[in-house]
């Protein structure tokens, strides 16, 4: 973890989310926006693999990369002309979704600060989680199991299923 | 790239553009449940768990919402949100 080529790699990878975050937020065309935030998304998934959590980042790559970018191009050019700009935005506007991000990072940071000193120092080497531990975690009815959790998200991804075919259909 | 979220879902006028920014918040909580769970409790797997859960939802919150946003080009051949006042009132 501490090596000199994770370090660089993980500078690297934070240089890339912030930049590729301000240019998705920023960005006048739609689709290149999108495009962005699909670097940002693989971006996260490196951060991912970097601490430990493989399953995690397939996951990240799987789900957002794979599945919510689809839908993203599919609705963007379904409901957009190719090719428009969006218009410039009044400066009063800017200024306060400015200082509300300004903000929203300041907490944070104070946040992030103040419970640094509660950092464990020393890192358990090659820290990795396999996937038997995950599943069996994840269906275990103990005290750390996630079953309950589990089952609830399950259903609430039928719900979104059912409610997404209700709303989108045709009438 | 949470104040990046914020300034977006803010400053933009459309509504897939708002969904953009409402996915980059969620991804910066995300990465600040792994972080900390790798950081402050590295034997425990709670945050990676949160993590886990919130992109299913987001998955699904995303879903749905693309649904909805159609709907609505669909019934206002728009999705610019100063022009949408149709069901205000």
């Amino acid at each position: 973890m501490e090596s000199l080529g994770s370090i660089i790699a993980y500078f690297i990878i934070a240089i890339a989310i912030i930049v590729f975050s301000v240019l998705a937020v920023t960005s006048g065309k739609i689709l290149r926006a999108a495009t962005y935030l699909l670097f940002v998304l693989f971006a996260t998934a490196g951060i991912y693999f970097q601490l430990g959590y493989e399953f995690l980042g397939a996951v990240q790559i799987a789900v957002y990369a794979g599945g919510i970018m689809v839908l993203f191009v599919f609705s963007i050019l379904l409901t957009h002309k190719p090719g428009a700009n969006a218009p410039r935005l009044e400066s009063h506007k800017r200024w306060l979704g400015l200082s509300a991000a300004l903000l929203g990072a300041g907490v944070c940071l104070y946040s992030l600060f103040d419970y640094g000193s509660l950092m464990v120092s020393k890192m358990p080497e090659n820290f990795s989680i396999d996937i038997h531990q995950i599943g069996r975690a994840l269906l275990s009815t103990d005290k750390f199991g996630y079953l309950l959790p589990f089952e609830a998200i399950s259903m609430l991804l039928l719900a979104c299923i059912i409610g997404g075919v209700v709303v989108a259909r045709k009438r | 790239m949470f104040g990046c979220g914020i300034y977006g879902f803010i400053t933009r006028k459309n509504m897939i553009a708002i969904l953009i920014s409402l996915e980059l918040m969620l991804n910066a909580v995300d990465i600040n449940f792994a972080v900390f769970n790798r950081f402050l409790f590295p034997g425990q797997m709670e945050g990676m768990f949160f993590s886990l859960f919130a992109i299913g939802l987001a998955a699904a919150e995303t879903a749905l919402a693309i649904a909805i946003v159609i709907n609505v080009y669909r019934a206002a051949r728009n999705v610019d949100i100063r022009q949408l006042t149709k069901m205000k009132f």
